[in-house]
């Protein structure tokens, strides 16, 4: 994992980054922000780590825990949200038993999150999985891809 | 291959990898008719070889995924296409020379174009977006070439004074100004920033700018940055937007290889160059003095103006934001002239305005209308008019911050003065189209919910009035709204909206104000009668079976995810009301209409 810093560091150092960057390089490195790496990064460079929290916590794209294998993420934009991509976003909830915006499940398997707009407005309602969209969704056709998913992840296992 | 492929003629197949067309399986269909081809080359000396161009949004989404075939002179478009086609019409357009009628654009195609008016948008669905070469031949980067050979940075922004051209961005202020202002700016070190933050749900357009003509910001950049006086720009863009910041990147890197970007450009001793900073989730860094906090790696809170960016900006120096389509707009202006582009328009609003047109209308997808075009028209006659020929409600325009137009004003003309007469705003150009099925509280709620998530938390008006607004909104649309609730929206709108800091929080009540102002009854029906017309806010409403109709089938009951529907084989099922989670599973699985709600 140090390793994994330093190099981070020294490549934020090169390009001249600040912390925004240096966060997002160390997410995209990781999947989410993990404690360790802001403490190291805040001794390295001296500055506080109040200060590293306080971008972290202001900016919805940085996650301080692990995240699924699988990221469901619900559109719930605003024309998304006219065609029914709440109701979806109910759906994701039962069917991966997660009470919350942003939760994960047990097995890391899922991560559901609702995400406003994701410019894909005129087929929506949309959702993502792991970044693909797809387009005019309905709750049942979700569910399915969701089990579809879960099967694959299971198969894997084995 | 076989020899001789470079006597043969050329045929072109065109597919959209805009978004729209990706999720409807644009890359698919791409590889379909590579693999159809490669399989008829077996058997067949084919008499033409087939070039593939992947390009950018052309705006009608609903009906992608769009492919045009280019043959010669002709150009045959079809839509709705899936990877499955390529094989017939390869077979039988290609090779017989035959187009397979039955995929071919249809008059709704037309009337989604004929009002149209397509300036940015009309490269975006043609040129190569990954290409600098596409661009150049359609005349790229001429403006840049055009004002390096002999027009002063006044000259320039003279011109684009003269042009009208207003920010897209939303608040509308005069391009040629702002860049003037930054020009008289002492200091050495300016900066142009574009903002491609594009937050408000319900638009796209600079996305799919972006992603289809790349170059064509680049180019804009380039030009403000010669009129203002800097060497350095940045361009703010959405980490949400992969595919766009990729192509960008492409671009900004082409650019550089053939020294358009760089040191001395076209010999001259301009010199600029361009950064991307990937923006990390957070609506209010629209707003031009947090977006300046976040490039430099704060926290995106706005602060007080003046001073304004122009004077003071990044890094404290002064600095010209413009956002995505209005920079877009800016070679266009210099190639055609300030003239040609302050023909088009009315009075006060130049030029045209890209729209996201979604919602409840049968065509939805991105079109380009120039300003003083009625609303009617754009939902009518572009958009087609509602779904399942539903009754129209009203169009939300300009997201968060906009407010909602009612059926009676589908006459307002589209600009600046008259929307924000009716008590919206054009916004960064979201459109949506409510129908009859669309309770407006909800609506109202929908978007307080989003400003009140969204707000940076500075300062007191906004992040507790929106918070304030949001519960009086909620505990209405729960039944349990007080008599007095109405007047207490308006009291505190008008507090938050007059005190807030920034545009977010001062525009934030936009939403319920003109909900409240056009359909009043509703929030009457909600607080008194503890009803949703509509019948779409949870609390307020109850599922039952309409038993003459339902024919016992269970898909309800299977559908139900709490197990509150009971009932034997072909006789009419029951929901018992007090498990039922209001979910809407049964509404929506009853192929038999038999489920109602009140």
């Amino acid at each position: 994992m140090i390793e994994t810093f330093e190099n981070i560091v020294r490549q934020h150092r090169e390009k001249d980054g600040n912390v925004i960057s240096l966060m997002q390089d160390t997410q995209e490195e990781f999947g989410y922000i993990p404690r360790e790496a802001v403490n190291y990064f805040s001794e390295a460079l001296g500055i506080a780590s109040s200060r590293f929290y306080g971008v972290l916590t202001f900016y919805s794209q940085f996650h301080l825990k692990p995240r699924g294998k699988n990221i469901v993420s619900v559109c719930c934009g605003t024309a998304c949200h006219v065609k029914g991509g709440t109701r979806i976003a109910e759906r994701v909830q039962r069917d991966l038993g997660v009470a919350a915006d942003g939760e994960t499940t047990e097995d890391r398997q899922f991560t559901f999150e609702v995400v406003r707009c994701v410019g894909a407005c005129s087929i929506a309602p949309v959702v993502l999985v792991n970044n693909r969209a797809y387009a005019e969704m309905t709750p049942d056709g979700t569910s399915k891809l969701i089990s579809q998913l879960k099967k694959e992840g299971s198969g894997a296992a084995r | 291959m076989q020899q001789g492929d470079e006597d043969k003629k050329k045929v072109t197949v065109r597919v959209c990898i805009g978004t729209g067309g990706l999720a409807a399986g644009g890359k698919e269909v791409i590889q379909a008719f590579k693999k159809a081809i490669t399989d008829f080359c077996v058997d067949l000396d084919l008499d033409f070889t087939c070039h593939y161009q992947k390009v950018g949004c052309r705006g009608f989404c609903a009906r992608d995924v769009l492919v045009d075939v280019v043959d010669g002179e002709t150009s045959v478009t079809y839509q709705g296409i899936k990877p499955e086609a390529a094989k017939r019409i390869v077979q039988e357009h290609l090779i017989e020379g035959k187009p397979v009628t039955e995929w071919l654009i249809d008059d709704s195609y037309y009337a989604f174009h004929d009002k149209q008016l397509k300036i940015l948008l009309k490269d975006c669905g043609t040129i190569d977006p990954e290409d600098i070469q596409a661009y150049i031949n359609v005349g790229g980067y001429a403006g840049m070439k055009k004002i390096l050979s002999g027009m002063t940075p006044d000259e320039v922004i003279a011109g684009i004074k003269a042009s009208g051209l207003r920010g897209r961005g939303g608040a509308g202020f005069p391009t040629g100004v702002k860049w003037e202002a930054c020009r008289k700016a002492p200091g050495d070190a300016k900066y142009i920033v574009c903002n491609a933050d594009e937050g408000d749900p319900g638009a796209f357009m600079d996305r799919s700018i972006i992603e289809g003509n790349p170059h064509s910001v680049i180019e804009g950049m380039m030009i403000a940055a010669y009129a203002i006086g800097s060497s350095l720009g940045y361009v703010y863009i959405r980490a949400e937007y992969p595919s766009a910041v990729e192509r960008l990147k492409l671009a900004i890197a082409q650019a550089h290889e053939i020294g358009y970007l760089g040191k001395n450009i076209f010999g001259s001793d301009f010199s600029f160059d361009l950064r991307i900073k990937l923006g990390a989730g957070a609506f209010v860094c629209g707003e031009e003095t947090a977006l300046i906090a976040s490039i430099e790696g704060q926290r995106g809170m706005p602060r007080a103006k003046p001073p304004f960016p122009v004077h003071r900006g990044l890094w404290d120096k002064p600095t010209v934001i413009n956002n995505v389509e209005t920079l877009s707009n800016i070679p266009y202006i210099i190639r055609n002239g300030a003239e040609w582009y302050a023909s088009i328009g009315t009075e006060k609003s130049k030029g045209t305005k890209v729209f996201a047109l979604t919602g409840k209308v049968k065509n939805t997808g991105l079109i380009e209308v120039p300003m003083g075009i009625r609303l009617g028209e754009i939902i009518y006659d572009i958009g087609g008019g509602i779904i399942d020929n539903k009754e129209f409600k009203a169009v939300q325009t300009g997201g968060p911050s906009g407010g909602c137009i009612p059926a009676s004003l589908l006459d307002t003309p589209v600009d600046y003065e008259s929307l924000a007469k009716v008590g919206s705003i054009v916004g960064s150009g979201g459109m949506v189209v409510l129908d009859e099925t669309d309770c407006m509280v909800n609506i109202a709620k929908f978007f307080l919910e989003f400003t009140q998530a969204e707000s940076c938390g500075k300062c007191v008006p906004c992040r507790i009035g929106t918070k304030r607004l949001l519960e009086i909104l909620t505990r209405i649309t729960k039944g349990e709204g007080r008599e007095d609730d109405i007047k207490l929206l308006e009291d505190l709108c008008a507090d938050v909206r007059v005190t807030s800091l920034c545009g977010l929080g001062q525009t934030a009540p936009n939403p319920i104000l003109s909900t409240m102002k056009y359909f009043r009854d509703e929030y009457e029906a909600h607080i008194r009668d503890k009803k949703c017309p509509a019948k779409v806010c949870k609390d307020l409403i109850t599922f039952y079976v309409i038993e003459e109709f339902c024919k016992g089938c269970g898909a309800c009951m299977r559908a139900c995810p709490a197990g509150a529907i009971s009932g034997e084989k072909k006789k009419p099922h029951k929901i018992d009301p007090s498990v039922c989670i209001r979910c809407g599973a049964c509404f929506d699985v009853c192929k038999f209409k038999s489920v109602g709600r009140d």
